[in-house]
């Protein structure tokens, strides 16, 4: 299968890859997939609690070269965005950028859902630190 | 050294030179219709067939009169399953396959379990290899084939042959055998090993794509096959249809030089195997085997790469051709059923990579196969969520993944 050069050029220089400490109040941690599915993503933000904005975004994947651009993606676009904005990134957005065969659409979807999984994480920190 | 390196010979191997000049001829000077029998084109024609069959033949210690032309080995597995299971359904409706037999023979078999045959797929031991015992009680009096391949096309696990044979003719079972990716590579010998039919690929073993032969014993017992292509009676009315000359006289030399040069060759083969085999497996850990290496072609190693998905490692190596039993690289999206037989969890399947030395590779090659798979895992194993949690003592099989 040929790869968009937008795939390539992420796979080859991945974006903001790395962790962030999971404990962290401030951090907020999505992993999604599964190991037998083929792709396994972890992506974390670090969310300043004062502005709810996303101060810096970490990932790691395990999949094909869709996935791992996907997820390099999404890191990028959440920085610098509330979490509420971060909440409504579509995987078709990710699709349209990345020009995603339609084989490698669940990529984007597994994107998007690492940011919503992420971004209810850290709600659910801040959430149990209000109480 | 020239980039990209193939290395995916059970996909397909390049028509050795040797063999290419041979074939030219019959393309534009001896052009003549194999069964013209009254003019020097079809004398020539036919000539050159029967020096090709008797190169087949020779190779599998076979007669030339029980070697069938065809357009390859599907072909082959069509005309052995489907031809026996007509010709023998007043005997018996029972036929008993692997789970790890290439899609040509599984296929078939669902086929003929739609047209009222009972098909027994026995399951394979861990290193790939069928257990003779579950074997020897899956056979029935109603049991008229044992379809079972010689070596696999993903993890090149040779099945014990022999045994088998001896078994089905003890038990009066006729006995097929895939040998597309062993013809050429091991040993094969009909009369010693009791196969009654025999599928061939050209394009396996140096020679053209889109020609393989069938045998079909003629003798202790004769086998008969009803043909599923009618026509003008060709190939003693089992496969109707003109020969393709120039495609069977490829045939009949990479026959040729296969049983020429396989000593040698599968020694220094084994050699360049065992070479990549080592060099990574020195290197990286958590590198795992699939199949028997005991049992095994010398071309053909298969690794799974804990933590790297197969697809993301395959475009890393983009300079490099070899294969994946990821799911991503298969037309259904399922990892490899061969795999999936062994036991290897669908994990594992997904980090696998098949390597196929042919007889164009060299030592350089090899290590730089070697060394670009090393530098990929090694990155992508920093990028891999897996690899940190093991790194932490996490047992990522034990993790309860929420699905998609």
């Amino acid at each position: 299968m040929a790869y968009s050069d937008k795939v390539i050029e992420h796979y080859n220089n991945p974006r903001n890859v790395g962790s962030l400490p999971k404990e962290d109040p401030d951090v907020g941690t999505g992993m999604v997939g599964a190991p037998e599915c083929g792709d396994v993503m972890k992506l974390q933000l670090r969310v300043n609690p004062e502005t709810s904005v996303i101060e810096d975004a970490k990932f790691k994947t395990f999949g094909c070269g869709s996935a791992i651009a996907s997820s390099s993606l999404a890191t990028e676009w959440v920085k610098g965005k509330t979490i509420d904005e971060a909440y409504e990134i579509k995987n078709t957005e990710i699709v349209t950028e990345l020009s995603l065969p339609p084989v490698k659409i669940h990529c984007s979807v597994l994107a998007e859902d690492a940011i919503k999984a992420a971004v209810s994480d850290w709600k659910n920190k801040a959430e149990s630190r209000a109480k | 050294m020239k980039l990209p390196i193939y290395m995916d010979n059970h996909a397909t191997t390049p028509v050795d030179p040797r063999v290419l000049k041979q074939m030219l001829p019959f393309f534009t000077e001896v052009y003549g219709n194999a069964a013209s029998r009254n003019h020097e084109f079809g004398w020539k024609a036919e000539e050159a067939v029967d020096k090709a069959r008797r190169q087949v033949a020779d190779l599998i210690n076979a007669t030339p009169k029980e070697i069938v032309f065809t357009s390859g080995a599907t072909e082959s597995d069509n005309l052995a399953l489907k031809g026996v299971a007509q010709m023998y359904r007043q005997k018996g409706n029972h036929i008993i396959s692997l789970p790890t037999e290439h899609k040509a023979i599984g296929d078939c078999c669902k086929r003929l379990e739609k047209d009222g045959f009972q098909v027994s797929i026995l399951p394979v031991r861990k290193d790939g290899l069928v257990d003779l015992d579950d074997l020897r009680r899956a056979i029935t009096d109603k049991t008229i084939l044992i379809s079972i391949m010689a070596a696999n096309n993903e993890i090149g696990v040779l099945q014990p042959i022999a045994e088998i044979g001896k078994l089905a003719h003890e038990k009066g079972v006729v006995f097929h055998t895939d040998a597309t990716q062993a013809v050429g590579k091991v040993p094969l010998d009909v009369q010693a090993m009791n196969i009654d039919l025999l599928s061939i690929s050209a394009h396996k073993m140096y020679g053209p794509k889109g020609v393989g032969a069938l045998y079909v014993r003629r003798k202790k017992p004769r086998i008969q096959i009803t043909p599923i292509i009618d026509g003008g009676g060709h190939e003693r009315g089992m496969r109707s249809g003109t020969l393709a000359v120039p495609n069977i006289v490829g045939l009949g030399a990479a026959c040729e030089i296969c049983q020429k040069e396989m000593p040698q060759e599968s020694v220094r083969m084994q050699g360049l195997r065992d070479r990549l085999q080592k060099r990574i497996q020195s290197r990286l850990d958590e590198v795992y085997i699939n199949g028997s290496m005991e049992h095994r072609l010398p071309q053909n190693l298969n690794l799974s790469f804990a933590y790297v998905e197969g697809e993301s490692l395959l475009m890393g190596i983009n300079d490099v051709a070899v294969s994946s039993g990821s799911a991503c690289t298969s037309a259904t999206l399922e990892p490899s059923y061969v795999l999936k037989a062994l036991g290897v969890g669908e994990d594992l399947a997904h980090t696998s990579i098949r390597f196929g030395v042919g007889r164009f590779n060299t030592e350089e090659e090899i290590d730089y196969v070697a060394d670009r798979v090393i530098e990929t895992v090694d990155r992508l194993r920093e990028l891999s969520p897996l690899y940190e949690m093991a790194k932490e003592g996490i047992d990522v099989s034990k993790v309860s993944w929420a699905s998609e």
